[in-house]
């Protein structure tokens, strides 16, 4: 008699079912594909915006029509068509702009609520005031009211440009200029929304703040760009989380995030970004091209990157800090999971400018399926930056054998009172730990959790605690899958 | 308790097991001692359900049922605990989460109701004192940078948490110094008892001083070539194995 016993792999536990891949049926008003100067004078128009925004976006188109997609990321993918992709798209029932929570289209209500994000306030995590960006616009933010008696403004930036244009004009693309990269120049000319919060002098906001995108409409891109300014003294927590339809065609999503941190100021930005990632055979899924960056303009600033990154079919992101202020601090923590075809080119920038400037980096890379992942990070001392330090830890962990994880870390000193750290390690889910689970009674499938949550624990525990749950929640249904 | 029957395995097309006879009556302590290389492991992976080795001819028998069928966590659900040979690292995952994960698998499997944080932390903190496993190890990772006797004695450890019905020791004495060799025997001895059956897999009589076994077996060239009492094994100890080959050829 011979044993007859189905052999599992580890690999086969990565596949998965995306359960945010619905679409909502809803009327919009969507700009027919392509791009040209009359676009984006139809995006502003639409948007009823100031000269200056206007001109300040047709400056930085012209200058990404002299530029030239980047190819140096380690990734793979067909040439986007740019005047295929339609830049402007709004659900009708939007078009005007719902005044309050009640005018809000109930079928948008309901998409939130089957993302697990209710937008009626009564029904939300006490203590998190969200704005939902649906295509290319914002349809709702919630508990306005109570942020507005401590000072806070927490709004669609399209609002802001109208209710505090100064504001707006004095940091808007001062930390990420419209010409600093292509897809940050294709954002800065076509961008529809996002969120834009200031927190005044020495107040700590009440709440979490947090946005949600979702891009529903085929064919369109988002171009989304948020804007953070944190005065003296101040502190802010915000999350950002990102879903989209299960479509065969590959979508754009090309965000800008700029953060202003003055002296004494906090940020902690956290983001779980799970936009659809194509299926097994790599057809479909978001193209995550983003530009995040940090300006710890003030001293003793600090500014705290928190990702978990399990969507997209392809991302290509480094939320950077420029640690201008003496003693700021920038950190970031990152966990990457990349399966079936997905393809990661990740990491961060650390930009010592100040004196005795400070920033950590703990990066942990999971590969999975035929999943391609990269750690590229560059940490540049500069001469001026007197006593900076630097830690670096690095953890790729691969299941199967199909996978790759990849480190290209850049390292510039130009002070040589500077220390730097960095660490580095590659793992892999062995048989071996999985059948030591297993003959603790531990199925394959929890094992392999298990594993994969103690792997992420250090950047799990950067997250704010509801998050945290639902980061752990999101790895355990991204690895789930073929077991039996 | 346990019955095997002609067993035949091999491990990528080499025969190692070659038609093994062995029974295990409840509350029973054996040895099975053997040479380098005689299948010793392999037996013992093979009741726990380790992939890889390749089952040609024979039967196991547990309770009644095919153990053979099994796949690992239900072999340990039913009560079959293997404390590793060279237990592996597992980073980053609390010791007492995994344990505490294994008994409650379990006790779902028995329909029981699963243990809290509180009630399980109080059998695992007395559980530790047995083996004398300070408590920091309980909320380390499972081995992470364990010395090779504190990984030994946390097998033990797990072994008493999860009161398995039939405990195998895979070489459990090897690494191990005189002080951590007692240790590890007293937490066995306190777990023999009358529903439970241990099978210590060992190359040397020196266990054997701490745990006294009622049946001692000789594993060599993938078969029990001689089964006898303790004095079995002090003999082995003193004239080797070749003896034992050379009879059973005769």
């Amino acid at each position: 008699m011979s044993e007859v016993k189905v052999e599992r792999k580890p690999e086969e536990f990565t596949h998965n079912e995306y359960e945010a891949g619905f679409v909502t049926d809803i009327e919009t008003d969507t700009l027919p594909p392509g791009l040209d100067e009359n676009v984006i004078r139809h995006i502003s128009a639409k948007k009823d915006e100031p000269e200056w925004l206007l001109n300040w976006r047709l400056e930085a188109f012209r200058h990404w029509q002299t530029m030239t997609e980047p190819h140096w990321a380690h990734v793979n993918y067909p040439p986007i068509d740019y005047q295929a992709i339609s830049y402007y798209s709004v659900p009708k029932s939007q078009e005007d702009g719902p005044k309050s929570l009640d005018e809000v289209d109930p079928k948008l209500l309901e998409t939130y609520e089957k993302l697990g994000i209710p937008l009626r306030e009564q029904e939300f995590l006490a203590g998190v005031a969200v704005d939902a960006v649906f295509d290319s616009v914002s349809v709702a933010t919630t508990f306005k009211g109570k942020l507005k008696d401590a000072g806070v403004i927490f709004c669609p930036i399209s609002e802001a440009v109208r209710d505090y244009p100064e504001l707006v004009q004095q940091y808007l693309g001062t930390v990420v200029p419209g010409g600093d990269n292509y897809y940050a120049a294709l954002n800065s000319a076509v961008f529809t929304d996002g969120s834009f919060v200031f927190i005044p002098k020495g107040v700590r906001c009440p709440m979490e703040l947090s946005t949600y995108f979702r891009i529903n409409a085929l064919n369109t891109g988002q171009f989304e760009r948020t804007l953070i300014i944190a005065e003296e003294g101040s502190y802010v927590s915000y999350l950002e989380g990102c879903t989209a339809p299960q479509r065969d065609e590959n979508q754009l999503h090309a965000a800008v995030v700029e953060l202003v941190a003055l002296d004494d100021a906090q940020i902690k930005y956290s983001t779980v970004q799970n936009w659809y990632p194509g299926d097994e055979n790599g057809v479909g899924g978001i193209y995550n091209f983003v530009t995040k960056r940090a300006d710890c303009r003030g001293a003793r600033s600090k500014v705290s990157w928190t990702q978990v990154e399990t969507g997209s079919a392809i991302t290509w992101k480094y939320p950077s800090c420029v640690l201008r202020g003496d003693d700021s601090v920038g950190e970031f923590y990152s966990v990457a999971l990349t399966k079936m075809r997905q393809e990661a080119d990740t990491g961060t920038k650390m930009i010592h400018i100040g004196k005795n400037t400070k920033s950590t980096i703990v990066s942990k890379g999971i590969s999975a399926g035929r999943g391609q992942q990269s750690y590229r990070g560059l940490v540049r001392i500069a001469k001026s930056a007197e006593g900076a330090r630097n830690f670096t830890q690095c953890d790729s962990l691969l299941i199967g054998d199909n996978c790759g994880a990849h480190t290209f870390p850049y390292v510039e000193v130009k002070n040589s009172t500077a220390t730097m750290e960095h660490e580095a390690t590659t793992s892999k889910i062995g048989e071996d730990q999985l059948f030591y689970c297993q003959s603790r009674g531990i199925s394959e499938e929890d094992a392999v959790n298990m594993i994969v949550n103690g792997f992420c624990k250090d950047v799990f525990n950067e997250l704010p605690m509801e998050f945290a749950v639902e980061a752990n929640r999101l790895m355990e249904v991204s690895l789930e899958g073929a077991v039996g | 308790m346990l019955k095997i029957e002609n067993l035949h395995a091999s491990v990528g097309g080499k025969a190692i097991l070659k038609g093994i006879n062995l029974e295990i009556g409840t509350g029973e302590v054996h040895a099975i001692m053997g040479p380098n290389g005689s299948g010793k492991s392999t037996l013992s992976n093979i009741i726990a359900g380790r992939d890889g080795y390749e089952v040609t001819q024979g039967s196991i028998t547990y309770k009644g049922k095919d153990l053979l069928a099994m796949n690992p966590e239900e072999r340990a659900w039913e009560g079959v605990f293997l404390a590793f040979q060279y237990p592996v690292e597992i980073p980053g995952v609390n010791n007492t989460y995994l344990l505490k994960a294994g008994v409650n698998a379990k006790r779902t499997h028995q329909e029981l109701e699963e243990l809290d944080a509180m009630d399980f932390l109080k059998i695992v903190k007395e559980k530790a004192k047995l083996v004398e496993l300070d408590q920091s190890f309980l909320s380390r990772g499972v081995n992470e940078g364990f010395s090779g006797g504190e990984k030994k004695r946390n097998e033990i450890f797990q072994m008493a948490v999860l009161e398995p019905s039939l405990a195998l020791l895979d070489e459990t004495d090897s690494g191990l110094d005189i002080d951590a060799l007692r240790i590890v025997a007293n937490g066995v001895n306190h777990l023999r008892s009358e529903e439970r059956s241990v099978v210590m897999v060992t190359h040397y009589q020196r266990l054997l001083d701490y745990i006294q076994p009622d049946v001692v077996h000789v594993l060599a060239d993938g078969k029990i070539l001689k089964t006898g009492d303790k004095s079995l094994a002090l003999e082995l100890e003193e004239r080797g194995y070749d003896w034992v080959r050379e009879e059973a050829a005769a």
